[in-house]
């Protein structure tokens, strides 16, 4: 049920990509994301798909259970989709009653869609081949230059490492309360949309209780322990750069390189 | 009402990394009006069986009669299973959620579409059969009662649907002693009133040895045993190597007998161990 949610949780594993160092599979994440923004044309996914798939080859995550997590943001990439079709202005392909959709429109659906598709497995990624405690671990490192201006480094990446921590936690709860009311008679699946959001306040009061309990739990175990924030903290492990990463750096360069090569289309016309 | 599990399997997230296989192939019979306890440690399946008996689980395979109709098929209707079993969860004060008691306990009774009257009735019943008092009780808010309170209020939301099947997932667990005793007696008083089955899921030898008519002992997502408490207790052994114990009577009365005491190890309740060492004590006197 609502427990099989993938997005934003770890596969565990140890291949070469679980073991790459977290600073760097961040970096990757973010030089991917910006190199489909660069592609400007269909012949420009293919070395994005050929570099995804070594990457889920690699890593040992069952393409099945990528493929779930896209489940939840289904809604939006058919709305993407759906919008592209019919506001993309055009040589009208087919029209039903006041609306057309054009050769452009469908182009860029698929693109569009195409896109997204790649924006989410490509980030979702991320989350599945690295441990959440290393993955703030990282963001703390990859934010402690800017710290000097101010910017409270650890504690974001706490409240990451929370936030990530509890989405299991949340999700067991919801079910559990769901199927408590269930039991007690509730629907949460038929009738219209007023009856529906109605039909959640059985769910989210208990919903709401259980979450500031937990959190003042968390609390309350961190002041026990002391906690008092970023400064002169120091780690049982620390971060150090291996060869592996070395070469995930060239890797993720020769990536960009071809990315771009490809995208010069565009750039010529600019230039 | 009478419920039938056949060859019941249930597989927790298949095919993913962290599948659990939690219950393989459990077949059993629970008549009308049985009192059945189930025991097992912890992770043994328990919660993951009873909440197929309202089919709030699918099974992956096999099926759960309920009056001889499967409900793992297709088009039974939901609502008519939870009219007839009624599944009291572990803390299940946290599912409280209304302005007041009142409105909480009806929450059930209204979803079976019952009147507003008639479920205004059943809530006075309710309340009533779990010891609290209704006048106190009713018009305050469900968060600002004890722990134990909370608890029985749950409860009341569950009976108040009077269910021919009441489940009930460690009811007393996180209870201080005089709570958990309310609260047994709370279930026999609603046995007794109701007439209805209950399944109680208890880590409490002592509870299920005093109330069940019948004992399952879950292990590792499989039926280890089943019987009468007092079947079922003798085998002390297994239930040992199963990480379980023995009520505290039938405890003392082992102890006793390996310490060359001539008693007899059938005991379950306090009760019965009184009586036989009474026994004991004064057969050498006539
Ligand atoms: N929603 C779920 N998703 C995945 N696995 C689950 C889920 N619920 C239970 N499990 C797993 O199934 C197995 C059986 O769990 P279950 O809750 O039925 O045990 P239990 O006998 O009720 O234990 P306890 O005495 O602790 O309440 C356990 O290994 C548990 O980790
Ligand atoms: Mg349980």
């Amino acid at each position: 049920m609502i427990r099989d949610i993938t997005l934003g949780q770890f596969y565990p594993g140890n291949s070469w990509i679980h073991r790459l160092d977290a600073r760097i599979k961040i970096i990757w994440t973010f030089v991917y994301i910006i190199s489909l923004f660069l592609i400007q044309s269909f012949w420009g996914y293919i070395p994005v798909l050929v570099t995804l798939g070594l990457i889920i080859g690699v890593s040992g995550v069952p393409l099945k259970f990528i493929l779930k997590g896209l489940k939840p943001i289904f809604l939006i990439i058919v709305f993407t989709f759906t919008v592209n079709m019919f506001m993309t202005k055009g040589t009208p392909l087919i029209e039903i009653g006041f609306l057309t959709i054009t050769e452009e429109g469908l182009y860029n659906a698929a693109f569009m869609g195409t896109r997204l598709v790649l924006l989410i497995i490509g980030s979702s990624l991320l989350t599945l081949v690295t441990k959440p405690i290393n993955l703030t671990d990282g963001i703390e490192k990859l934010l402690s230059p800017w710290q000097k201006l101010g910017l409270p480094a650890h504690e974001l990446a706490m409240m990451m490492t929370i936030a990530l921590r509890f989405i299991p936690t949340l999700l067991e709860e919801t079910d559990k309360i769901m199927k408590a009311q269930m039991a007690r008679g509730a629907d949460f699946e038929s009738g219209n949309i007023l009856n529906r959001a109605k039909s959640l306040i059985p769910l989210l009061v208990p919903l709401f209780i259980s979450a500031f309990r937990i959190a003042q739990d968390l609390a309350m175990a961190m002041e026990a322990r002391c906690y008092r924030g970023g400064s002169h903290r120091t780690r049982m492990n620390g971060m150090k750069l291996k060869k592996k990463d070395g070469a995930a750096v060239i890797l993720m360069l020769l990536y960009l390189a071809v990315v771009i090569s490809q995208a010069q289309g565009l750039f010529g016309r600019f230039i | 009402m009478q419920i039938e599990v056949k060859n019941l399997t249930h597989i927790y997230s298949e095919g993913m990394p962290y599948e659990t296989v939690a219950l393989t192939d459990i077949s059993f019979e629970i008549d009308k009006g049985e009192f059945v306890g189930i025991i097992g440690h912890t992770g043994s399946g328990k919660s993951t069986l009873i909440q197929h008996l309202n089919g709030l689980i699918k099974p992956k395979s096999g099926s759960i009669l309920i009056d001889g109709v499967d409900i793992t098929g297709k088009d039974v209707k939901m609502r008519d299973i939870r009219r007839q079993i009624g599944l009291v969860f572990q803390y299940p004060e946290y599912q409280l959620f209304e302005e007041t008691v009142h409105k909480d306990v009806a929450f059930g009774p209204l979803n079976l579409g019952l009147t507003q009257e008639e479920a205004d009735n059943r809530v006075v019943e309710a309340i009533r059969l779990v010891g609290l008092s209704y006048d106190e009780i009713a018009d305050r808010s469900p968060f600002e009662l004890s722990g134990g309170q909370k608890r029985r209020v749950a409860i009341a939301g569950v009976i108040a649907m009077k269910p021919q099947i009441l489940i009930l997932d460690e009811p007393t667990a996180g209870l201080d002693p005089k709570a958990h005793g309310d609260i047994l007696q709370m279930i026999e008083r609603i046995h007794e009133v109701q007439q209805n089955s209950i399944i109680l899921v208890s880590h409490n030898m002592g509870d299920i040895a005093k109330l069940a008519d019948k004992v399952l002992v879950m292990d590792r997502g499989k039926l280890a045993l089943t019987g009468t408490p007092a079947e079922v207790f003798r085998q002390s052994d297994l239930l040992e190597s199963l990480g379980l114990g023995l009520p505290p009577a039938t405890f003392m009365m082992r102890v006793l007998e390996s310490k060359g005491i001539q008693v007899s190890t059938d005991i379950l309740t306090i009760e019965g161990a009184e009586e036989e060492l009474y026994r004991i004590l004064t057969r050498g006197k006539n």
